[in-house]
């Protein structure tokens, strides 16, 4: 009973004119615990399954469920599933003009746990973990990603992800784009995170994220199904192999 | 004011506050324009012949202009069903105590007298066509500020005010002028003698509160040379069904030297016709400061002139425009560069939303005489739905090739991506769009009084509140 995600026979289509099917029968499980990694080739629909859980406008359910500890979170509004303890990390996080960074993370507390936040500790807090992160003590009164590089605005996610501590994470593409400096100190701050209450599902094209992380699961994503799953080793054949082998 | 203060005695206001109505037990009210109307508001008012005069020669520019042949349409405004002149009380007072308690109690609630305590040089109040408070710190009456109601303006500065009441805005400049100087009544007079700089701002506070009525105060203020002044007025009304007018006129004077910072809230009611005309001169290295949030009113037409007259004269113009379902606001700024190296900054914003129209003119003439002059002006619009819209509409004459000109303007939507963001992060849709527009309206929000910028938060917050259906 210690399953903390669990996806069963899920069906998605595209929210616009050409109605597309992508997801087709997924089916996932995820322990507390546990670091699980979705690969894929590009438009097999690794994204398309970070959104679905978060209830996207822009997917479709059309069959099968989505529960976290128990409960079924399908359909519900994205705001009540990010309450339930779900995060995701976004390939490309969006600017917030005029809001500062520490603002926008007090906002974000705030709502996650419905109690108002003492604002010193909270940016105690920050603090600590911006040193942790190598973020520079000046972006927590910037503007929400606004001038950002990249790199910055990746590690700003990590940072969400451990000041609202949620019970599941999900990194999309945390990784693509980052020097490997970057990508060490996206590791560290999963490992910061991580502990046996909680589970990280990491969405990558790339093995670079996953060395330093105790990985449980690997998941191969081709059209809209797991095809193959198996341990860290998985990973690191798709690496050299490539997906060839899945692509019939 | 410490901060937490503020945002306390702001926290405690709602939608309802604004919306209260103290009963009407006004003293007495008179609905239209006639010639018999406007001899009987002079005569209560004890005015001498000159004022009566130019009443009456407004009267008869009102009836021979026509309503603007552009803009929102007006044409459903009929004068005569308009209370013009509506007499709370039989004087103005100086002590907030001996206002009559249903008025005390509107204006405690607005926060005016914790206000004026706590952060303000003097504070005037006025409810419907007349003030019934003004108030202004011995010290400062001491140094020869002048700071009363227009019409004890009227009584005790005679000669001062007849040197500069219509001088700015002339009574044959539009219809709803005119009309103004038909009718006028309560409003500031603020008079600032030479080398004198006052510290907290002076604040006067127009609550129009009868059903039906029109408000036409006007508000005169002088800064002479090497002073200093900032101005705060604000406005609200209750919500009614009947149509309310608002029909003020303010006339600035700044001379060398002097520095003018007037900001202006207007929460009026969605049932507030807002026609409202501002002017300022503006000498030798002289500087005003406008700062406008235009919040409500089903429709506002409202464009501050600037004219720089003299040699580094400056202007600095900030605005924010939130318009709603059934709004129209069309608001916008004149400028006239009369003289060498004037300056004018302008940086506007506007917010539209279920169906409501923001429109900013901007007339910029830049005369010959006005070389070495700079223009910056720029213009960002929010539409948080298809169905809003934004307009901006620039008008400009440079008749020198010695000028730097800028001018910018941007629309932009409310992204969908943004939103899903944000409710990624356990924030409502509402939430999420309230969060986009405040930090849209940041910018704006840092340049108003610390008070305002709180309230104009939570004013962005109402007006957000139940956006999804």
């Amino acid at each position: 009973m210690n399953k903390l995600l669990d996806i069963k026979n899920l069906h998605t289509m595209a929210e616009d004119d050409h109605k597309k099917k992508i997801l087709k029968g997924l089916d996932l499980s995820i322990k507390k615990g546990e670091i699980h990694v979705i690969m894929g080739p590009n438009g097999s629909g690794k994204s398309t399954l970070a959104n679905t859980i978060f209830s996207s406008p822009r997917y479709i359910v059309t069959e099968g469920n989505i529960t976290l500890d128990g409960e079924d979170i399908t359909n519900l509004p994205t705001n009540e599933i990010a309450k339930k303890g779900v995060f995701m990390s976004f390939q490309t996080p969006e600017e917030i003009p005029g809001v500062s960074l520490a603002q926008f993370l007090k906002t974000t507390k705030q709502s996650i746990t419905g109690e108002k936040i003492n604002l010193m500790s909270f940016i105690k807090e920050i603090d600590k973990y911006t040193k942790e992160l190598n973020m520079r003590e000046e972006y927590t009164s910037r503007e929400f990603n606004v001038g950002f590089s990249g790199g910055e605005k990746k590690k700003n996610e990590i940072l969400q992800m451990l000041l609202l501590n949620p019970k599941l994470a999900i990194l999309d593409e945390t990784d693509s784009g980052l020097d490997v400096d970057a990508i060490k100190t996206v590791s560290k701050g999963i490992n910061l995170y991580k502990n046996n209450d909680n589970a990280v599902l990491i969405i990558t094209h790339s093995t670079k994220i996953l060395k330093g992380l105790k990985v449980d699961k690997v998941h191969i994503l081709v059209d809209g199904k797991i095809v193959k799953t198996g341990d860290s080793s998985l990973a690191q054949e798709i690496e050299e192999n490539g997906y060839k082998e899945f692509l019939k | 004011m410490a901060k937490t203060n503020v945002e306390e005695y702001v926290d405690v206001k709602t939608r309802n506050i604004y919306n209260e109505k103290a009963e009407n037990k006004s003293l007495k009210k008179e609905y239209g324009l006639t010639r018999d109307i406007i001899e009987k508001i002079s005569k209560e008012k004890n005015e001498p012949k000159w004022v009566l005069d130019i009443r009456l020669k407004a009267l008869d520019t009102y009836y021979k202009l026509d309503n603007p042949d552009w803009g929102p349409d007006i044409s459903y405004l009929h004068i005569e069903d308009i209370a013009t002149y509506v007499k709370p009380v039989e004087k103005e007072v100086r002590k907030w105590e001996d206002v009559p308690e249903e008025i005390r109690d509107v204006f405690d609630k607005l926060g005016i007298p914790e206000a004026e305590k706590t952060s303000l040089a003097g504070s005037g109040a006025q409810f419907d066509s007349e003030t019934v408070y003004h108030n202004l710190t011995n010290d400062l009456k001491e140094k020869g500020i002048i700071y009363t109601s227009f019409d004890e303006a009227l009584r005790e500065y005679p000669d001062l005010v007849k040197e500069y009441f219509t001088k700015a805005v002339p009574i044959h400049d539009h219809k709803y002028i005119a009309l103004h100087y038909a009718l006028f009544s309560g409003g500031s007079f603020v008079y600032i003698p030479k080398h004198t700089k006052l510290d907290r701002p002076l604040q006067s506070y127009f609550r129009l509160n009868a059903p039906g009525a029109g408000q036409f105060e006007h508000t005169l203020i002088i800064v002479e040379e090497d002073s200093e002044l900032q101005f705060i007025e604000g406005c609200s009304a209750p919500g009614y069904n009947e149509l309310n007018l608002h029909a003020g006129c303010v006339e600035l004077f700044v001379k060398k030297n002097a520095h003018l910072r007037f900001s202006t809230i207007e929460n009026w009611s969605k049932n507030m016709l807002n026609l409202n005309t501002k002017k300022c001169f503006v000498e030798e290295n002289g500087k005003i400061e406008w700062i406008m949030g235009s919040f409500g009113s089903k429709v506002s037409m409202l464009y501050p002139l600037s004219v720089l007259n003299g040699e580094g004269a400056s202007c600095e113009f900030t605005n924010i425009s939130f318009a709603g379902k059934g709004q129209n606001l069309d608001t916008g700024l004149k400028l006239i560069h009369n003289a060498p190296r004037t300056t004018s900054v302008v940086n506007s914003k506007s917010i539209s939303k279920d169906g409501g129209i923001c429109t900013f003119r901007s007339n910029a003439w830049v005369k010959k005489q006005a070389k070495g002059s700079k223009l910056s002006i720029s213009c960002e619009s929010l539409m948080m739905d298809s169905i809003s819209r934004s307009d901006t509409i620039p008008v400009d004459t440079i008749e020198t090739d010695d000028v730097e000109f800028a001018h910018e303007a941007t629309v932009g939507k409310i992204s969908d991506e943004a939103i899903y963001y944000l409710m990624t992060r356990g924030l409502s849709e509402s939430e999420a769009k309230a969060l986009i527009v405040q930090g849209f309206a940041e910018p704006i929000a840092a340049s108003f009084p610390v008070e305002y910028a709180v309230e104009m938060n939570r004013l962005i917050g109402l007006e957000l509140e139940g956006t999804i259906g």
